[in-house]
């Protein structure tokens, strides 16, 4: 059968469509002239502006550390949550369960941040907590809704793994939670490591319920950013839009090139224990 | 199988004859399992009891709310009940909804964000389509690097994409340079703050969320199908049309509502590529929220969305839950 290279080409003309916008921002972030589209000369000013802009920098800061703690909550609930659906077979109120852990993945953001912000004022008048907005709020905010992320991650990993391995150990009269830590854990830890990376990004970009949920003090990058870019380009954020590429680039690349090495290295030992 | 609860199965009984519970832990033991306190139940009670306070009673809240009536204050609504002269008064009005039809502006934003999440998602499946389908028929070693590049712009931020089309769409921006260069236009196009800025916002954004449902039904399919078809001498386009698009079906399915669904409700790109009359139900939320402060109001809108997303969002579960079902299964 003769395979058609029409599909690859239109791929080659999508990923261009998805990386043009990209490229095009890291460019103009080097760009001498306000304007973004006429190219003057190359400069590092927009760069200088950034690191001078206070108010930024306090704001990336903080959003750093709320994507940081987000991550970690998420990743515990959404380790268990996939455990849940993957391994737990027919638990009391798994359908409900199921229904709260995939609804988020397409909930519209308003609906969440207004549901969210609702719950914490009536909260706050029921029982004074939590006392105002702020931090806090968007950490739990942030939580609710990556957590089902991770959980997707983590859930399909565990429907691809191999069971025997944690029935062989529960044969041998392993508790649940020593096969837990000892077999299943390791294995999906790379599983782990990716979820708690995704929730630590959307964390990082997320605007719209972040502005619901925030208080006074509490403003985060993305609410500056998206405060600027409403009235009009404005370049430093180009030169931002580079800083995040570069750090996505060189994260990507090193995971890639350690699992490239991992990959050589099993493939050596194979063959050495195969001739042996 | 599932993993096996201490309570449903205490192994060791096999081995050992079965000795009644003398000592003070096996007793404490057996009656935290009879209230069902096991370490499995213990397990399930974290994220359970997190998603039913942060994700179900927060609904149940924005419906209470969407019928209180909105007063002047901290938080802008009145109490739903209230403890007056020693009756109880109660204060139920749905004016937020009734609004909702008198005015013509929220109709006209409901429809046009369905409009807009449609033909977005038309266009996410036309783009991504031949992208998932040329990933899933590369070589294997080649679908590992292809996907990453499918995934990569995901992992830059939401914002900056949008803002990087900004720059591209304006009057004197990249694309009618270009084109006036190049002699096909003669004046600048009005594309930004036009809705056409906006489907090309949604479908650039959502496109990743279209291609990896569709890659991964299609990577699964068994070829041997389509090779016997060819034996049997139908051409590549029948076989297509007749094979590969009714088995990638649910794929098509999953696509579509995990780009409609959050489009509907999408508030950052219009608000950023869209013009000021460009109508999305989302921005109209928000702006009753930030703008107006009319809480109330702004819950009914979101009942209502959510009326209208119930049914897209119960079948995402549906094509969600039958990979569950197969951990539910084992």
């Amino acid at each position: 059968m003769k395979k058609s290279r029409l599909p690859m080409v239109l791929l080659g003309v999508g990923l261009a469509f998805l990386y043009l916008p990209i490229v095009l921002l890291v460019v103009y972030s080097f760009n001498d002239n306000r304007s973004l589209t006429v190219w003057t000369g190359a400069s590092l000013r927009w760069y200088h502006e950034l690191i001078e802009d206070g108010q930024m920098l306090e704001a990336a800061w903080l959003s750093l550390r709320i994507a940081f703690a987000t991550a970690c909550g998420a990743v515990v609930l959404g380790t268990v949550a996939g455990l849940m659906l993957a391994r737990f077979g027919a638990f009391r109120g798994r359908a409900l369960f199921a229904g709260m852990i995939s609804a988020p993945l397409v909930m519209p953001e308003v609906i969440m941040g207004l549901a969210l912000l609702l719950l914490f004022v009536s909260a706050e008048q029921l029982i004074g907590w939590p006392a105002g907005r702020g931090v806090l709020t968007i950490i739990l905010a942030h939580i609710t809704f990556t957590m089902s992320f991770v959980a997707v991650v983590i859930q399909s990993r565990l429907v691809s793994m191999d069971a025997s391995l944690e029935e062989a150990a529960m044969d041998l009269g392993a508790r649940p939670a020593k096969v837990f830590f000892v077999i299943t854990l390791p294995i999906i830890a790379p599983a782990i490591v990716s979820g708690w990376l995704l929730a630590f990004t959307l964390s990082l970009d997320d605007l719209v319920i972040t502005s619901f949920v925030s208080g006074p003090g509490s403003t985060t990058l993305p609410m500056i950013v998206f405060s600027s870019i409403r009235l009009g380009l404005k370049p430093e954020i180009n030169a931002l839009a580079t800083i995040v590429v570069a750090v996505v680039a060189t994260g990507i690349g090193l995971a890639g090139f350690l699992e490239a090495r991992r990959a050589r290295i099993r493939e050596r030992e194979e063959s050495q224990a195969g001739k042996a | 199988m599932a993993v096996p609860s201490p309570s449903a199965a205490p192994q060791p009984s096999g081995i050992l004859p079965p000795v009644a519970p003398r000592t003070l832990k096996d007793r404490v033991l057996r009656v935290t399992r009879r209230l069902g306190l096991t370490g499995r139940g213990g397990v399930i009670l974290g994220p359970y009891a997190w998603l039913v306070l942060f994700f179900f009673i927060p609904f149940l809240i924005v419906l209470k709310i969407s019928v209180a009536e909105p007063a002047v204050g901290i938080p802008p609504f009145t109490k739903l009940i209230e403890w007056v002269d020693g009756g109880l008064d109660v204060h139920v009005r749905f004016s937020g909804f009734q609004a909702l039809f008198d005015d013509d502006l929220y109709l006209l934003a409901y429809l046009n964000s369905l409009k807009i999440a449609f033909v977005s998602t038309l266009c996410c499946l036309f783009i991504g389509y031949p992208m998932a389908y040329a990933i899933a028929t590369a070589p294997e070693k080649r679908r590992g690097p292809l996907l990453m590049l499918i995934i990569l712009p995901f992992w830059t931020s939401f914002l900056i994409r949008v803002y990087a089309w900004m720059s591209i769409l304006k009057d004197e921006g990249l694309l009618n340079n270009l084109l006036l260069s190049l002699g096909i236009i003669h004046e600048p196009l009005k594309i930004l703050y036009m809705d056409l800025a906006v489907y090309i916002g949604i479908t650039y954004s959502y496109l990743p969320f279209m291609i990896l449902p569709l890659y991964a039904t299609l990577e699964k399919m068994d070829h041997t199908l389509l090779e016997a078809a060819a034996d049997l001498g139908a051409r590549p386009w029948k076989s297509f049309l007749t094979i590969t698009l009714p088995l990638s079906l649910p794929g098509i399915v999953a696509g579509s509502l995990l780009v409609f669904i959050p489009a509907v409700g999408e508030f950052v790109i219009p608000s950023l590529l869209g013009g000021s009359d460009t109508l999305m139900i989302g921005r109209e939320l928000w702006n009753l929220f930030f703008n107006s402060r009319d809480w109330p109001s702004a819950s009914a809108v979101a009942i209502a969305l959510l009326a209208f997303l119930v049914g897209p969002i119960m079948i995402f579960q549906h094509f969600q839950g039958r990979d569950q079902d197969k951990g539910a299964a084992r």
